[in-house]
C-alpha cells in the first residue's frame, strides 16, 4: 500500500482516489477529477469531503478562482522528471484563496521532496514500495536555501538580515 | 572572486552529503536506473562509452590558483591525469569511477567547488565574456550578476525539472560579444538608460542543438533590482508552458516561435506583474555585497611598458604570440594574455595535471592567482605585467600553452565527441587532428586571420558548430561517420546561424574540402576582410561550386 507523509508524520489516507468518473460517486472522502468537478460543480456544492485531482497539463488559469472552499487539491505527477506541478502548486498556495490540504501524487519520489514540499504541498503520497519512515528524512536536504518559495516567502538574501 | 561564505559552503556540504546518499541508493539497488539518471545528470554525471564524465562547475569560468590545484589534484588521484575545458567554461573528467564521485564532490566543496546543474533539464552554468572586468570598453563587470544568478538557480525548487536544458548569459561588452550571448535561452546584455541607471536588455529564445536560432529581444530596459524577479517570471511561463512531449521541441526557443514573440512577452508580463516588486526584489544591500566580491584587484601604477617593443622587435615568436595571444588591458601597464589549448597532437581543451599545476603557478606569480576558462576551450590570465609577458610567454611555451593561434583557424572548438561521447554520431577529435596537422604553418594561418571552426560530433552542437564561420557536424550515413559543413556562422554581436554547404563528406575529404574552401576565401578577399565578411560579401555559391567541383 502506498504511504502517506506530511511534512513531520506519517498519516492515514482517508481519501479515496477516483480516477475518472465512471458511475455515481460513492460516498466518504473522494478525490476526482478537476474536470468533472469544474463541469458539475453546482450538484457537488453540498458535499464538503470532495477533493479534487489535477493533472501535471492541467489548465490552472480554469480552477484559480473556483477553488477557495476545497478540502482538498491533489497534483499528480505523472514522471517525476515532469516538474510542470512545482509551478501548479505554487500557484495555487500563493496566488488563490485555497486554504485546504496540497497533495502530491503519482511518480513521488524521495529525491523529490524536499522540492515540493518547498513549492507548498502538505502532503505526499509516496510511490508504491518507498519507506515512509525514510520519506521523512527527505524533507530537510537544505537548511537556509537561496530561494525564496512558498515555504519561505524571503530569499536567503533577505533572511541573513 | 566570490568567496563563499558559512551559508554557501554549508549548500554545497549539503549536496555532497545528498548525492552520497544518492549514489549509495543506487549502487545498493534502491534507486532504478532511470531514477537515478536525473539526478546523477544533476550534478554533471554521464555515464559515457567507457565510463562516467563527470561535468564540473566553473561559474562563468573564474577560478583561483588554488582550486586549479584541487582539480590537478583529483585528474591525478581519481582519473587519469588530464581534464577537458567544455564550451560552458566547465571542467569535464573523463574517467572517474561512479562510487568515487561522492568523494571527488566532497575535494571540490574543500575548495568552493561543486557539479551542480552542470547537466540535466535545469538551470546551467551562467556564461559571460572571458576578459569581464579588464577588457577596455566594457560597461561594468557581469560578473556579480552571474553570481547572482548562480545562486538564485542553485536548486532553484520550481525549476528542477524544467521541460528541457536552461542556459544563461550575460554580456557588458559595448562592442564585442564573446559569450555568444544571443545563443541562450536567456541573454541578458547590461545597459544604462537615460538616467544613467543599470540595467538588462533581456534576450530570450536563443541556442543552438537541432533548431538553432539567433534570441529575441523581449525585454528592452529591465532595472538591475529587478532582475530575480524577472527570470522567475520568464522561467513560470517556460515551465507552465513549454512541450514536454518531443525532447526536440521542448527548449523555450520554440515555444517563443509557436508564442510569438509578443505574445510571449505578453504572457511573462503579466506574471510578472505578480512578483515585481515583492520579496524577490534584490536589495541595494545584496547587489553592493555581491559587486564587492569583484573589485578590481590591487594593480601597480604603471605605464605601459618600454623594453615590450624591443621584445617584440627582437624576438619573432614571441612577437607572434603577442600579436594573437595577448589583449589589451583597461588598466596602463597590464596586459590579458590567452592560454591555448590548442596544441598539435593535443585534443582541443584538453589539460594534463601537471598542465593545470603549472598554470596554477603562473596564476599565482603573474595574475593575482586567478584564472579563467572559455567557452572557446582556452585559459586566460587576465591580469600581467606588460613587463613580465617575456618571461610569462617562456614559461607558457615550455608547457605547451603558448600556440600563438588565438582566433585562429587551429583555434577550434571541439566536443569530445565519438571518441568519448556516448550521444555522438561521429567522432570530431580525429577531424579536429587532421586539421591541425594540415595547417601547421603559423605564417599562412596569420595570413588567414581570424577564423572561427568549430566541430561537433552530434546535433546536440556542444562543439557550436552552427556559430564557427566554418561549422563541422558529425552526422551517421548508413553506420559511416560523414561530416557536413556549414559556413557563415558567426557568434558576436551581429551573430548568425552558419548554412549548410550541401551534401556531407567521408572524413578522409575532410581536410581537402576546407582547404578548397580556405583558397576561395583567399582568392576572392579584398584587403582587410576576414572570412566572414568575405562570406557575408560573396555569399554560399563561390564556397559551393568549388568544393562540389569535383563531383560533377
Amino acid at each position: 500500500m502506498q504511504k502517506l507523509i506530511n511534512q513531520s508524520a506519517i498519516l492515514d489516507n482517508n481519501w479515496a482516489f477516483i480516477e475518472s468518473v465512471e458511475s455515481a460517486l460513492p460516498a466518504g472522502s473522494i478525490i476526482i477529477p478537476a474536470s468533472y468537478w469544474l463541469e458539475n460543480k453546482a450538484s457537488l456544492a453540498s458535499r464538503t469531503d470532495i477533493g479534487i485531482w489535477l493533472d501535471s497539463d492541467a489548465e490552472i488559469e480554469l480552477y484559480i478562482k473556483e477553488i477557495a472552499e476545497l478540502p482538498l487539491i491533489a497534483i499528480n505527477f505523472p514522471a517525476f522528471a515532469n516538474g510542470r506541478g512545482y509551478s501548479l502548486a505554487r500557484l495555487i498556495k500563493e496566488r488563490t484563496e485555497f486554504k485546504g490540504e496540497l497533495r502530491a501524487i503519482g511518480d513521488v519520489l524521495l529525491d523529490q521532496l524536499f522540492f515540493m514540499k518547498r513549492c507548498g504541498f502538505n502532503t505526499f503520497l509516496l510511490k508504491e514500495g518507498l519507506s515512509a519512515e525514510k520519506a521523512l528524512e527527505y524533507l530537510e536536504t537544505f537548511a537556509d536555501p537561496y530561494q525564496l518559495a512558498y515555504d519561505k516567502p524571503s530569499p536567503l538574501f533577505r533572511r541573513k538580515g | 572572486m566570490y568567496k563563499y561564505d558559512s551559508y554557501d559552503q554549508r549548500i554545497v556540504d549539503e549536496r555532497v552529503a545528498q548525492f552520497k546518499d544518492q549514489t549509495e541508493r543506487y549502487l545498493a539497488g534502491e534507486l532504478s536506473e532511470e531514477q537515478f539518471l536525473p539526478l546523477r545528470l544533476q550534478n554533471g554525471l554521464y555515464v559515457q562509452r567507457y565510463a562516467p564524465m563527470l561535468r564540473v562547475a566553473v561559474p562563468y569560468g573564474l577560478m583561483s590558483s588554488v582550486q586549479l590545484r584541487k582539480l590537478a589534484h583529483i585528474a591525478r588521484t581519481y582519473d587519469k591525469g588530464y581534464v577537458h575545458i567544455s564550451t560552458r567554461t566547465n571542467v569535464q573528467f573523463n574517467w572517474p569511477e561512479l562510487p568515487q564521485v561522492p568523494a571527488i564532490l566532497a575535494e571540490l566543496a574543500s575548495v568552493q567547488m561543486h557539479a551542480i546543474q552542470t547537466s540535466g533539464n535545469c538551470i546551467r552554468n551562467t556564461t559571460t565574456d572571458q576578459f569581464a572586468g579588464v577588457v577596455p570598453d566594457e560597461l561594468l563587470d557581469p560578473r556579480p550578476y552571474c553570481e547572482i544568478i548562480r545562486q538564485w538557480s542553485t536548486f532553484h525548487p520550481e525549476f528542477a525539472f524544467l521541460p528541457r536544458k536552461f542556459k544563461i548569459a550575460v554580456n557588458s561588452h559595448l562592442k564585442d560579444d564573446r559569450a555568444a550571448t544571443l545563443l541562450h535561452d536567456i541573454g541578458l546584455k547590461i545597459v544604462l538608460n537615460e538616467a544613467g541607471e543599470i540595467g538588462f536588455q533581456v534576450y530570450v529564445g536563443g541556442g543552438l542543438g537541432r533548431t538553432p536560432i539567433v534570441a529575441t529581444l523581449v525585454k528592452d530596459f529591465l532595472e538591475e533590482k529587478d532582475l530575480l524577479t524577472y527570470l522567475d517570471a520568464v522561467l513560470r511561463v517556460y515551465n507552465l508552458n513549454g512541450r514536454r512531449d518531443n525532447k526536440y521541441k521542448a527548449r523555450i526557443k520554440i515555444l517563443v516561435k509557436a508564442l510569438g514573440v509578443e505574445s510571449f512577452a505578453k504572457l511573462v508580463d503579466e506574471e510578472w506583474q505578480h512578483l515585481k516588486d515583492g520579496p524577490g526584489t534584490l536589495t541595494q544591500e545584496e547587489l553592493d555585497r555581491i559587486k564587492g566580491h569583484f573589485t578590481a584587484a590591487d594593480y601597480e601604477t604603471l605605464d605601459n611598458d618600454t623594453n615590450l617593443q624591443q621584445q617584440l622587435n627582437e624576438n619573432k615568436a614571441f612577437s607572434n604570440w603577442y600579436n594573437r595571444n595577448v589583449n589589451q588591458h583597461k588598466i596602463p601597464g597590464y596586459a590579458i594574455t590567452t592560454l591555448t589549448l590548442k596544441k598539435l597532437g593535443t585534443p582541443p581543451g584538453d589539460i594534463t595535471d601537471k598542465q593545470l599545476d603549472v598554470a596554477a603557478d603562473l596564476a599565482d606569480r603573474y595574475s593575482f592567482s586567478e584564472i579563467r576558462s572559455t567557452h572557446e576551450q582556452n585559459l586566460v590570465l587576465a591580469d600581467v605585467k606588460q613587463s613580465e609577458l617575456f618571461s610569462l610567454w617562456q614559461e607558457a611555451k615550455a608547457a605547451g600553452f603558448a600556440t600563438p593561434n588565438l582566433g585562429l583557424l587551429t583555434d577550434m572548438i571541439c566536443c569530445p565527441g565519438g571518441d568519448f561521447c556516448a550521444l555522438a554520431n561521429a567522432k570530431s577529435i580525429p577531424v579536429a587532428e587532421a586539421l591541425q596537422e594540415r595547417f601547421d604553418n603559423l605564417d599562412y594561418l596569420h595570413d588567414l586571420g581570424e577564423i572561427d571552426l568549430n566541430i561537433s560530433g552530434c546535433m546536440n552542437a556542444c562543439g557550436h558548430h552552427h556559430i564557427g564561420h566554418i561549422g563541422i557536424l558529425g552526422v551517421d550515413k548508413k553506420g559511416a561517420e560523414f561530416y557536413q559543413v556549414s559556413l557563415g556562422g558567426h557568434s558576436g554581436p551581429e551573430a548568425s546561424i552558419g548554412k549548410i554547404l550541401g551534401p556531407s563528406f567521408a572524413r578522409e575529404n575532410m581536410t581537402d574540402i576546407i582547404e578548397t574552401i580556405l583558397s576561395v576565401y583567399v582568392e576572392l578577399r579584398i584587403e582587410g576582410e576576414r572570412f566572414i565578411d568575405t562570406y557575408r560579401r560573396v555569399g554560399q555559391t563561390p564556397f559551393k561550386e568549388r568544393a562540389y567541383a569535383k563531383a560533377n
